[in-house]
């Protein structure tokens, strides 16, 4: 019982830094310019499929893949804040909804005319760790590791670089900002490209250990949007946290009861949280 | 007067060319088989192979000046198909579109149970003959369609044959834990797999399900409990290659891994380590040993090509080893040609009653449906065999039929106890 204990909380949290890499992507975008991004799915989506080929037609080692695939992903966000976010950020929150919505529904569609909708696998496997009663494939502990430095490198870019400190300005007042001669188009542009390129990460190593559809980002965009909530939205360390926890939980719940009660819980969490603690666990911006 | 003169020479010598050439005592029928094919979506792997198998059938016959009907009667086949994107939705949209706008006049169905559920559905209702491959769930025969018949083995039989298997590799053997696919085919072979290990006396450790579509297995594989004898279950290739994949990376320990659909694939080696002694069952193999002799000595009717001659054709014609899934398409072809010429006729309701009484054999093996109004159409003939994933001395990967005892080619082997 200890060792499955064990063992199921080592996968849970490992794959909950991940989750938490994604969250932390939607959380910033949220913080600084109350937009939630719909097409967060389908980016993380998008992030697998560019570590699968340049993996695949590239010869790529997956890990160094994910660094273009970064690249990739700040520019795509670029382009989306352009095309679809922009002009619409100062609507309602309804306007921004429903534009981001489009995008999913856009990436859906072509990446289903690209890729289809069979399963892709990254064929690529760095062995197992066994330690005691617990054997973890070395892809999720990288991909931990991966998420844990992403992370960290949003931190120090967000306090320790000037862009970074534009952006907390921005998400702080706007208003205020612009007044300070912080170029806040270009700052909001910035946090958006910044927000999908975690996405794209974090799609990019959840594609090292599981097979993926152009279609596999949308579980866990809804796994973002409830770390979100718990951690607090528009803070990115509530995010991670939020990740960990519902990580840990995924791997916990299963110990007690039969898997497909996972979702149950998560979303009566979710429920709870709203209800009576709607700044999420460690508050809001 | 003199070029009035060439023209009716030229129209006569043309008139009697026409009528030359036209076989005027044999009348020429065509036939059109209706299908919808997942070329794309999750089952597309095995869907593909179906219907390579079933338009290698198509060709032949055709080739072969078609399927001759005792009236002397010629009657060519033309396929009509749609991707139905592996989508229920969509089966039932294209069937209906199959035999509106498209006239089919026979309907085969799409693989897997889902998907032939749905299309039975549409070919009930609209009194057309609908032959099922790859669709293994017993349920779809026990709705009372009259007009759907099952080439496969059905569900409930799929692995139990492992447990059989089990007994004799390791008589002390007694946990057995469940982990399946929550579709309606993988749910009929469990059900029917934890009954009949019950009834043997093996202890259930575990018997959960997955969504389909699911990528994480560490949750389940966790709670499988330690000194497990074997692991069964899975569901269709994606999520079963993934299955074995991570019962692998988890270091799993257990005499046998027996898992569904996925494993008699050649795609399944590109697991590597991974797939070494798993365990599968399989409707038909290259290696099976159904042969004309056999069935004679059985006092059976043989139909169509030996298992030699649609291996080299289809391995010809596809440019792949045929799997089952392969053969399954060329089978559900080949029985509706076989009750045509029987019957004499392309109408639904006597073909219906050549299906009905149908016990024969063929390159896939002995046929039979149930033809009581309980069980309509089920296969009760044909019977699975096992293969099992092993290295050769050089170390590669070979499928190796190691049950039942009769069809068997070599030895089974431990999945991994260290």
């Amino acid at each position: 019982m200890l060792g499955q204990l064990l063992s199921s909380l080592t996968d849970g949290l490992l794959l909950g830094f991940v989750y938490g890499l994604a969250a932390v992507g939607l959380s910033l975008i949220w913080g600084v310019m109350t937009v939630i991004n719909l097409a967060h799915g389908p980016v993380i989506a998008l992030g697998m499929f560019g570590t699968y080929l340049l993996f695949l037609k590239g010869g790529c080692n997956p890990y160094l893949a994910l660094l273009a695939v970064a690249g990739m992903g700040l520019v795509f966000g670029f382009l989306i804040y352009g095309v679809a976010v922009h002009r619409v950020l100062n609507a309602p929150h309804l306007s921004t909804l429903l534009a981001t919505f489009a995008v999913n529904m856009i990436l859906i569609g072509v990446g289903t005319a690209v890729f289809t909708t069979s399963p892709h696998n990254i064929d690529f496997s760095l062995g197992s760790l066994e330690v005691g009663p617990i054997t973890v494939p070395a892809t999720r502990l990288v991909a931990a590791l991966g998420a844990i430095l992403f992370t960290a490198a949003l931190y120090l870019f967000l306090y320790f670089t000037r862009p970074g400190k534009a952006i907390r300005a921005v998400a702080n007042n706007r208003k205020a900002a612009e007044l300070m001669g912080i170029p806040s188009a270009w700052i909001l542009a910035l946090s958006f490209g910044l927000g999908t390129m975690l996405a794209a990460v974090a799609g990019g190593l959840i594609s090292t250990f599981f097979p993926f559809t152009i279609l596999s980002g949308g579980p866990y965009e809804l796994k973002s949007f409830v770390i979100c909530v718990l951690g607090g939205l528009g803070n990115p360390l509530g995010a991670l946290i939020g990740g960990l926890l519902l990580g840990g939980l995924e791997g916990l719940i299963p110990t007690f009861m039969p898997v497909s009660w996972v979702p149950v819980v998560e979303f009566g969490l979710f429920i709870l949280v709203l209800l009576f603690k709607p700044s999420g666990l460690l508050g809001a911006k | 007067m003199k070029s009035k003169g060439v023209c009716l020479v030229a129209g006569l010598a043309i008139l009697g060319l026409i009528l030359g050439l036209s076989p005027l005592g044999a009348a020429e029928k065509k036939v059109v088989i209706g299908f919808t094919a997942s070329q794309t979506g999750k089952l597309n792997v095995e869907g593909m192979r179906q219907v390579n198998g079933l338009n290698l059938w198509v060709d032949q016959v055709n080739a072969k000046g078609g399927a001759k009907l005792p009236d002397g009667t010629v009657v060519k086949f033309e396929a009509k198909f749609y991707d139905d994107e592996s989508k229920k939705e969509r089966v039932q949209e294209l069937y209906t579109r199959l035999i509106n706008q498209d006239k089919a006049d026979f309907l085969i169905s799409p693989y897997s149970s889902g998907l032939a559920d749905a299309a039975a559905v549409i070919s009930q209702q609209n009194n057309r003959i609908l032959i099922t491959a790859g669709a293994a769930s017993d349920s779809t025969y026990k709705k009372g369609f009259s007009l759907v018949f099952q080439t496969y083995t059905p569900a409930s039989r799929y692995l139990t044959g492992a447990i059989d298997l089990l007994a004799k590799m390791d008589p002390q053997a007694k946990k057995v834990a469940i982990i399946n696919e929550k579709d309606k085919f993988s749910t009929d072979v469990v059900n029917a797999l934890k009954a009949y290990a019950t009834d043997k006396g093996y202890q259930v450790v575990l018997f959960e399900g997955y969504e389909p579509g699911a990528t994480d297995f560490a949750p389940f594989i966790n709670k499988i409990p330690a000194g497990v004898d074997a692991v069964m279950g899975g569901g269709h290739f994606a999520d079963t290659s993934t299955f074995a994949k991570q019962l692998f990376e988890k270091g799993m320990k257990a005499k046998m891994v027996a898992l569904l659909v996925a494993p008699p694939e050649d795609k399944f080696a590109e697991l590597g380590e991974a797939a070494n002694g798993v365990i599968g069952p399989s409707q038909w193999e290259p290696q099976a040993k159904y042969s004309p002799e056999a069935a004679k000595a059985e006092g059976k009717e043989w139909y169509g090509p030996t298992v030699k001659e649609f291996t080299e054709t289809y391995r010809a014609k596809a440019k792949e080893e045929p799997t089952y899934h392969s053969a399954g398409g060329y089978v559900a072809g080949l029985l509706l040609q076989k009750a045509i010429e029987q019957s004499g006729a392309t109408d639904t309701a006597k073909v219906k009653e050549v299906l009905d009484a149908l016990d024969i054999y063929t390159f896939y093996g002995r046929v039979k449906f149930d033809a009581t109004p309980k069980n309509h159409g089920l296969q009760l003939g044909h019977d699975m065999i096992y293969i099992q994933w092993q290295k050769d001395a050089q170390g590669k990967l070979f499928k190796q039929v190691v049950w039942p005892e009769a069809s068997k080619t070599g030895e089974v082997a431990p999945y991994r106890t260290k």
